[in-house]
């Protein structure tokens, strides 16, 4: 038996290096970032009787406009469905390219994931404002924003479920010689469709949510009237846009959060 | 749901089956099926320019040429310095809130015998709240009050993230461990104690790895707060975008796309190692 050691602490551990290494650097970026953005605490107070009118002026909301906001919200919606879907429609192939599980060849799946990877940088407001350049304003250019923002996002999601599959069913299919299509058809889709339908709400959650402002840069559905709100300083309209949009997604959030407890 | 029945390992057939498990593939039919054409019924694809294919054309050609000079001219209002100033933004924004978002998310945890989930279920709709509101209109609000700049993206952010952040974090409490808690109350430990020496480190991991995976977010929104004067990087490219200078804009996308690649890297690297 070996004597027991009391356990010595390590110079740098004694001081704290690492610790005080990395509390100077936070200070040192966050300092740096301050500077870099003109953060001055003071003027936040003294403007801030102009923030609180503006609050006030919001707390007063314009109930009258309710009935026309009604048809920009369905169009969000609308919008919000079809992207999802389109997204979902081009996701899958490439979700199945990029699952380790399926594709053994590493080149074909490293670029699919790279492609994928570029997709989702790309924020949604900024792809809208390419697509109203491309398609011109209206709900084309949205839909089309959110079917890429989708596809990014789907296909991340969909190849990590289809890599968690259990392989037996394939195995058993492959080793009495049914083609590719038929493996995946009787044997990878069976385990994965309620996950790819819990994925699809979600997204579509997010994508609800995503598209109510999309509309700010003329891309459709409510944001188009929120931004005339705004512009038009009509903030007790801009109070009504914001708690209907609010309602919206709680709506849609609870349909699609009770459907997913259903599926899984 | 007839997924179910198709999965369950008995060879036997169920004999009496439920008429409704047998229709209810059908009525889902209809029932999606009804949401999609009024889905696409009720959208208008008129409005489509006849100048697309043109447009689309000189975009990708400005993608393909990117305006290389805007890199970096010393100005102070070329990409290398927008970029750092967004990640300004994103960085100070992301730390403000984490810190505003401690109590919040105390607020928002269910305690264990919490009476009705009275606190916690109030905690959660104000958290619900901010993360709904959206942080355009909130950048736009604090641009009245500042002024157009990069401070307003900065409190536009930290009040964003508080709603996600919150939510996170209060989950996080939700679900720690609570033996050290215990260990200090057996000691004889107060409940500052018990906070200081077993609640905040426990919980500390989780909370920083949160806030970072915010900060990869908040540098995607920081991005596109320019377009409505909240400082960043996306100031120039609504101006490149309105004015039509599709190498500029092909430069500003590879800027944010190469930032984004960056950021998620070496944060996803951080987060690895604290959990």
């Amino acid at each position: 038996m070996t004597t027991p050691e009391i356990p010595q602490r390590s110079w740098s551990q004694r001081w704290h290096v690492k610790a005080v290494g990395w509390t100077a650097l936070l200070v040192a970026l966050l300092m740096g970032s301050s500077k870099m953005t003109g953060v001055d605490v003071g003027m936040f107070f003294s403007n801030f009787d102009q923030f609180t009118n503006l609050l006030v002026r919001m707390s007063q909301p314009a109930w009258s406009y309710v009935p026309i906001i009604i048809q920009p919200l369905y169009e969000t919606i609308q919008m919000a469905i079809l992207g999802t879907t389109i997204g979902t429609v081009f996701a899958v192939p490439f979700a199945v390219l990029a699952a380790s599980n399926l594709v053994h060849n590493r080149w074909l799946r490293g670029i699919i994931r790279l492609i994928l990877d570029l997709v989702r940088t790309l924020p949604d407001l900024l792809l809208a404002a390419i697509f109203v350049a491309i398609f011109g304003i209206g709900s084309t250019a949205g839909v089309i924003t959110l079917a890429i923002f989708s596809f990014g996002m789907i296909s991340k999601l969909f190849y990590e479920v289809i890599e968690t599959i259990d392989m037996g069913p394939l195995e058993a299919m492959e080793s009495v010689g049914a083609s590719k299509v038929t493996i995946i058809w009787y044997a990878v889709l069976p385990q994965i469709m309620n996950q790819f339908v819990s994925y699809f709400l979600y997204t579509l959650e997010i994508n609800v949510r995503a598209s109510t402002v999309l509309g700010y840069l003329g891309a459709g559905g409510i944001g188009v009237f929120l931004q005339r709100s705004l512009s038009e300083f009509d903030y007790n309209k801009t109070a009504v846009i914001i708690l209907a949009t609010l309602v919206v997604v709680m709506v849609i959030d609870g349909v699609s959060n009770h459907l997913r407890r259903v599926l899984l | 749901m007839n997924m179910q029945t198709t999965m369950a390992n008995k060879p036997e057939k169920p004999v009496h089956l439920n008429p409704w498990r047998r229709w209810s593939w059908l009525i889902w039919l209809i029932l999606v099926a009804g949401v999609y054409t009024w889905a696409i019924t009720g959208l208008h694809f008129t409005g489509l320019q006849e100048s697309a294919g043109s447009v689309s054309k000189s975009i990708v050609h400005g993608l393909v040429n990117p305006d290389w000079a805007y890199v970096y001219n010393g100005s102070g209002e070329d990409l290398v310095s927008l970029i750092i100033q967004t990640l300004a933004i994103a960085l100070l924004g992301t730390f403000v809130s984490a810190i505003i978002s401690v109590p919040f998310a105390f607020w928002a945890a269910r305690g264990e015998h919490e009476w009705g989930h009275l606190r916690s279920g109030s905690g959660k709709i104000v958290l619900t709240l901010i993360r709904t509101f959206p942080e355009i209109v909130l950048a736009i609000m604090f641009i009245k009050a500042v002024g157009p700049g990069s401070y307003a993206g900065v409190l536009a952010v930290s009040i964003h993230s508080i709603g996600m952040l919150g939510k996170l974090f209060s989950e996080a409490i939700e679900n720690m461990d609570r033996g050290a808690e215990e260990a200090i109350v057996s000691a004889g430990g107060n409940s500052p104690q018990v906070f200081m020496l077993a609640t905040i480190p426990t919980i500390m991991p989780e909370f920083i790895s949160y806030t970072l995976y915010r900060f990869e977010i908040a540098v995607r929104s920081a991005s596109i707060l320019g377009m409505v004067g909240a400082g960043g990087i996306g100031t120039p490219m609504i101006f490149a975008i309105q004015t039509r200078a599709w190498s500029r804009v092909g430069i500003i996308l590879l800027g944010i796309v190469v930032m984004v690649l960056l950021i998620d890297t070496l944060s996803e690297q951080l987060r690895k190692r604290l959990i």
